[in-house]
């Protein structure tokens, strides 16, 4: 064969050698388009079409009584659990949407008293203005955003929240407050805390002072090492003892130090990973200009440290978010409390009431969570485009 | 730098307040302008808060009593729910003046847990619920079953107690809250749910289908519940006290929230000394003369209480039994005013 | 400003010196936690005291006198004493964190390994269940799953049966529980035997095979040694144990083995939500490989799952490890929600009941504390040591 090539091309008459392309053929149907994905990505191999159809049975078992429940079978509208009770005409009674309805504002606002729940509604505004404007990363001032996210907003709300009688505001006491609004300040107090004091820690517990390392190493890993809710059953049942009578914190105080604290802690570690992503350069070459310690962190270090950690303080919200839950062991009612105490109620004992809450709470929480963690992400693929260019 | 200056105000504060003296309770509580008063927040009858945040319930009306008695106005009163876990430690740590919550008087709470029994404003015992579908008449049927009780209670002593010294075996499922103990119950993780008898009225009414149920006659212990006071200030100790039979004694005297004004003239001299026309009893407990005068008018007298939240006047419908006044032939017996 | 002296640094005022700065940030800084300690331990001795709270732990040896529906070592209301319910409490804590760190990883791994697989409707169904899972609170997850498990299972009238021997019922699961008598001991020697001699056959075939290339069945081998040995002796000693069955009382069923309801349900709530967050993890730690070394070993013609197996999990492991200690350590922490499924953990018998008895919350709260302190620290050490055995090593 070899030869006969070397030939032709010697003698140049006889051509086994194309000159021109072939025309390329259209790819096997089987391995293209819509059969070709599904071959390749369901039934790939005697394996893969079994998990594929086991897969689809598992799901023809699951979703239409989920769907069922939800929508085909719920209840919608009814003033009581005689809605909700199965009859002889609706033997199977889906959720009991009816239920969540009634109870709404007491979900979101808690025991606040009615005339009062605008400074509420005022609240939320606020926040979500705030929120709006540090997470769009193409808002402009975001300095001006953080000095009215960490600065203005705290102390409006707090005289908005708590009242202030000199002003015409009736004082609300916190044992008032329940629902979405103790969930909301629960882990936007966590949040606005957490993020300077876990700086400060992990500055600590990068710095060369021993005493102040130390200091924040203890803090970090103890706070660590234990579940929320012990550190919870501190602040609440150890802090009034550690101080003087008659500073004696409110109750929802020392869950939202007891929070803070938590959450400080986990921040620190998570900031600390930003800094050690700082090449050394950074510091050297900031130090070499005659920065000052703390110039250099705020104006060279900080700045690009978190703004790669972006994705994981948003992380570690999601998971303050969550955790807020745990605040009911010191007899707080947040949220998920509301809807607990709401189904044990006699006004809606009907079968679906408790899965009607159980299901209501879920999708709340997750809308929350679901959406910071997609914001996280988004901002994770921006990062990394910027730092491909 | 700018944090160590912060810590260092801090600390100044914490130091300096240390070094106050720690100020009388009566004083603390008219200085501050409010009472500080620990509440069950989920006992129907005895102290629960409804959607608006208004209050009900014995142990509630006894904390507006002594509002009353204090600033003439049942209204200046701040009310902590408080479970069963957290109680003490709120008394303990001052978050509260007084606890009405409830709570069994026994030798070790009113020794070592730091903490003085006043009187008590409600004689209970423990009992247990079961559904009827069980056929079960007595306690004593209960051999082998599983309860459900709720946790950090002198309950959780007695059942145990109770079961052991009838020779039975049990099955105790804990749980932190009521809340969560009648809803396992209910969900028939429990032959029966034990509290106090006054409880269990109130708890029955919150099952889904409360006339399957019934509460078992055996009454297994002493609870005598009442208000306490933290150790170590005993004008406070004597206000709470006192504040309760005052209550019982014009119930005694049939001096009701109606009729207060028109007692106010009565000739009867332990009338006069109670409403304050004669002597000056209250001023010797550190109040005004007309210290019991206020607390009717704006309370009512213990039976009227005792009827608007637990017995008649409301579902639960409790009879007064040992509470009557020893009039009656119950065991409600305040000593003399005078 | 101060002249620049030849040879040495330039002079600065005192209070421009870092060394003086630093040590004089620190000496404020222990002052200032020194102080604020003092103040604390004194205030609280202050409070105690003019309470009259009793304090210290005299209480470890008082008598309990409540009950605690789960107990693994003997315990009784009237015998025990709060710190027997302490242990009691303990160990209940460490049977679900062991039992639900096994668990979780199986599914961690199963999950995290099925959201890569090319087979999209599977790895969509993983990637919903993760994202469902993590971004719902777990305490929500426990309340609903034991709502669902006491839902789902009958009443004790209606027990789910197999043979009249095992019931599952809405009070647990109850299933026949040997009881052994003498001789017991030389089961027990022969299973520490049959795994002793399995490590060394392990030992044995891997040095052969990278002497020789020649592979030893060790499975087998081990499962032979650590199943049949016991089973042998068991034999030899006469059969020394017995089976106890549960019973069914006119209200519960008694004896043999019992799996609280509660339990359960706090098993399969940690054991999902760990799982998908070990999933994330296994996920991370597999992406890590680089595709090089799945298509070398293809090449080489290795089967998909041996190089799963041989190759791709083995070099993950060493990114997968660090996280995956984080989770076992969230799995133990998080074990003290059992209170709010009535499950008798350390949290819930300990700064519950035995608190509220006793009222020293100090006590209490620092011993419970100082006990995840001590899990933690021990499990962190542990993994560090294995990190670092697994660790790249380079040359």
């Amino acid at each position: 064969m070899a030869i006969a090539t070397h030939d032709s091309r010697i003698v140049g008459k006889e051509r086994f050698v194309r000159a021109t392309p072939v025309a390329e053929l259209p790819a096997p149907v089987a391995m293209t388009g819509v059969i070709g994905w599904v071959r390749a990505s369901l039934f790939a191999g005697p394996l893969n079409t079994i998990l594929t159809v086991l897969t689809v049975l598992l799901l023809i078992w699951l979703v239409p009584p989920i769907i069922d429940f939800l929508f085909v079978h719920a209840v919608w509208t009814g003033a009581d659990r005689e809605a909700c009770l199965p009859t002889a005409e609706h033997p199977e009674v889906g959720a009991c949407w009816a239920f969540v309805r009634d109870r709404f504002s007491y979900f979101i606002y808690g025991s606040y008293p009615i005339p009062e729940r605008w400074r509420v509604d005022i609240f939320f505004a606020m926040l979500a203005v705030g929120i709006f404007w540090l997470l769009w990363l193409e808002a402009p001032r975001h300095d001006l955003g953080a000095l009215y996210f960490f600065v203005v907003v705290p102390i409006v709300s707090y005289i908005l929240l708590t009242g202030w009688p000199l002003i015409g505001l009736r004082a609300v006491d916190t044992s008032l407050w329940g629902g979405v609004l103790v969930t909301i300040v629960v882990s936007w107090v966590g949040i606005v805390f957490s993020l300077p004091i876990g700086i400060l820690l992990a500055l600590g517990r990068r710095s060369n002072m021993p005493a102040v390392k130390l200091f924040s190493v203890i803090f970090i890993e103890f706070v660590r090492g234990v579940p929320l809710i012990t550190v919870l059953f501190m602040a609440s049942v150890m802090l009034p003892l550690f101080v003087p009578d008659a500073y004696s914190p409110d109750k929802l105080l020392r869950a939202l130090i007891g929070i803070a604290m938590f959450a400080s802690a986990y921040m620190a570690e998570v900031v600390r990973a930003g800094l050690q992503a700082i090449p050394k350069g950074q510091y050297e070459g900031a130090m070499a200009v005659g920065l000052g310690y703390w110039q250099m962190m705020y104006l060279i270090v900080l700045p690009q440290a978190l703004k790669i950690t972006i994705p994981n303080i948003v992380n570690t919200y999601i998971g303050l978010f969550k955790d807020t839950t745990l605040v009911v062991i010191v007899g707080i009612f947040d949220f998920l409390r509301t809807v607990e105490v709401s189904r044990i109620d006699p006004k809606w004992a009907a079968p679906t009431t408790s899965a009607t809450g159980y299901v209501f709470a879920a999708i709340f929480y997750f809308i929350f969570c679901y959406g910071m963690s997609r914001y996280a992400k988004s901002v994770e693929a921006r990062l990394g485009k910027a730092d491909r260019r | 730098m700018k944090r160590a200056v912060t810590t260092l105000a801090l600390a100044a504060a914490v130091a300096f307040a240390a070094s106050a003296a720690s100020a009388q309770s009566l004083n603390a509580i008219k200085s501050r302008g409010i009472l500080n008063c620990g509440a069950n927040g989920t006992l129907g009858g005895f102290g629960l808060p409804d959607a608006q945040g208004n209050w009900t319930g014995l142990d509630v009306d006894f904390c507006r009593a002594l509002a009353a008695a204090i600033f003439n106005d049942p209204a200046k009163v701040k009310f902590v729910a408080l479970t069963a876990k957290d109680r003490f430690t709120a008394l303990q740590s001052g978050d509260v003046d007084v606890l009405a919550r409830n709570t069994t008087w026994t030798s070790s709470r009113d020794t070592s847990l730091g903490l003085n029994f006043t009187a008590v404003n409600y004689y209970d015992g423990q009992g247990f619920l079961v559904r009827k579908a069980l056929k079960v008449n007595s306690a004593l049927e209960l051999n082998d079953a599983a309860v459900c009780v709720q946790q950090g209670t002198t309950t959780e002593l007695n059942l145990a107690d109770y079961f052991r010294a009838n020779k039975m075996k049990l099955k105790t499922v804990t749980f932190a809250s009521a809340d969560e103990a009648i809803k396992a119950y209910d969900s028939g993780r429990c032959d029966a749910f034990t509290t106090d008898a006054s409880g269990l009225y109130a708890e029955r009414l919150r099952l889904a289908k409360s006339d399957d149920h019934i509460v078992l006659p055996e009454i297994i212990s002493k609870e005598p519940l009442g208000p306490s006071v933290r150790h170590g200030d005993d004008q406070w100790f004597d206000i709470v006290k006192w504040t309760h039979y005052a209550m019982l004694t014009a119930e005694e005297l049939g001096v009701t929230k109606a009729n207060v004004d028109e007692q106010m003239k009565s000739a009867n001299p332990d009338v006069k000394r109670l409403l304050g026309t004669e002597g000056n009893y209250g001023e010797q407990l550190g109040l005004t003369k007309d210290w019991a005068y206020r607390i009717v008018k704006h309370v009512g007298n213990y039976g009227e209480v005792f009827e608007k939240n637990v017995g008649q006047g409301s579902p639960l419908k409790i009879a007064r039994g040992v509470n009557a006044l020893w009039t009656k032939g119950g065991l409600q017996y305040a000593p003399p005013i005078r | 400003m101060s002249i620049a002296q030849e040879g040495g640094p330039p002079k600065v005022a005192l209070i421009y010196d870092p060394k003086v700065r630093s040590i004089a940030y620190q000496v404020v800084l222990v002052a200032i936690i020194l102080f604020l300690a003092y103040s604390a331990v004194r205030n609280a001795a202050d409070n105690l005291a003019r309470a009259k709270i009793a304090s210290g732990f005299g209480f470890w040896n008082q008598t309990a006198g409540f009950d605690i529906s789960q107990t693994l070592i003997e315990y009784s209301a009237q015998g025990g004493t709060y710190g027997r319910a302490f242990w009691v409490g303990l160990l209940n804590t460490l049977l679900v964190a062991a039992i639900g760190i096994v668990l979780a990883t199986i599914v961690g791994f199963m999950v995290g390994i099925a959201r890569l697989s090319r087979n999209w409707l599977i790895g969509r169904l993983a990637g919903g269940y993760v994202e469902l899972i993590r971004n719902v609170p777990l305490l929500l997850q426990l309340l609903f799953w034991y709502n669902a498990v006491l839902k789902a299972l009958p009443d004790l009238r209606d027990s789910w049966t197999v043979f009249g021997n095992v019931y599952l019922n809405n009070r647990g699961f109850f299933a026949p529980y040997p009881i052994f008598g003498e001789g017991i001991g030389l089961v027990a020697a022969a299973f520490v035997l049959g795994v002793a001699g399995a490590i060394a056959f392990r030992i044995w075939a891997r040095r052969r095979q990278e002497r020789t290339g020649e592979q030893a069945p060790v499975g087998l081998v081990a499962l032979a040694l650590i199943v049949g040995l016991p089973l042998i002796a068991f034999f030899i000693a006469g059969m020394p144990a017995t089976l106890e069955y549960p019973e069914k009382g006119r209200f519960n069923i008694r004896g043999g083995l019992e799996i609280l309801p509660e339990f359960v349900a706090l098993l399969i709530g940690l054991v999902l939500y760990t799982g998908a967050f070990i999933a994330e993890v296994v996920r991370a730690g597999i992406m890590a490989v680089s595709k090089g070394q799945t298509e070398a070993a293809g090449a080489l013609g290795l089967r998909a799952g041996q190089t799963l197996k041989l190759v791709v999990i083995p070099q993950a492991m060493r990114v997968i490890i660090p996280p995956l200690t984080n989770q076992y350590l969230n799995l133990t922490k998080n074990s003290s929600l059992a209170v709010f499924v009535g499950y008798p953990d350390l949290v819930q018998i300990f700064t519950g009941t035995v608190l509220n008895q006793t009222g020293q919350a100090v006590e209490v709260v620092m011993i419970t504390m100082a006990v995840y302190l001590t899990i933690s620290l021990v499990t962190s050490m542990a993994m560090n040591w294995y990190n670092a055995r697994i660790a790249l090593v380079e040359r």
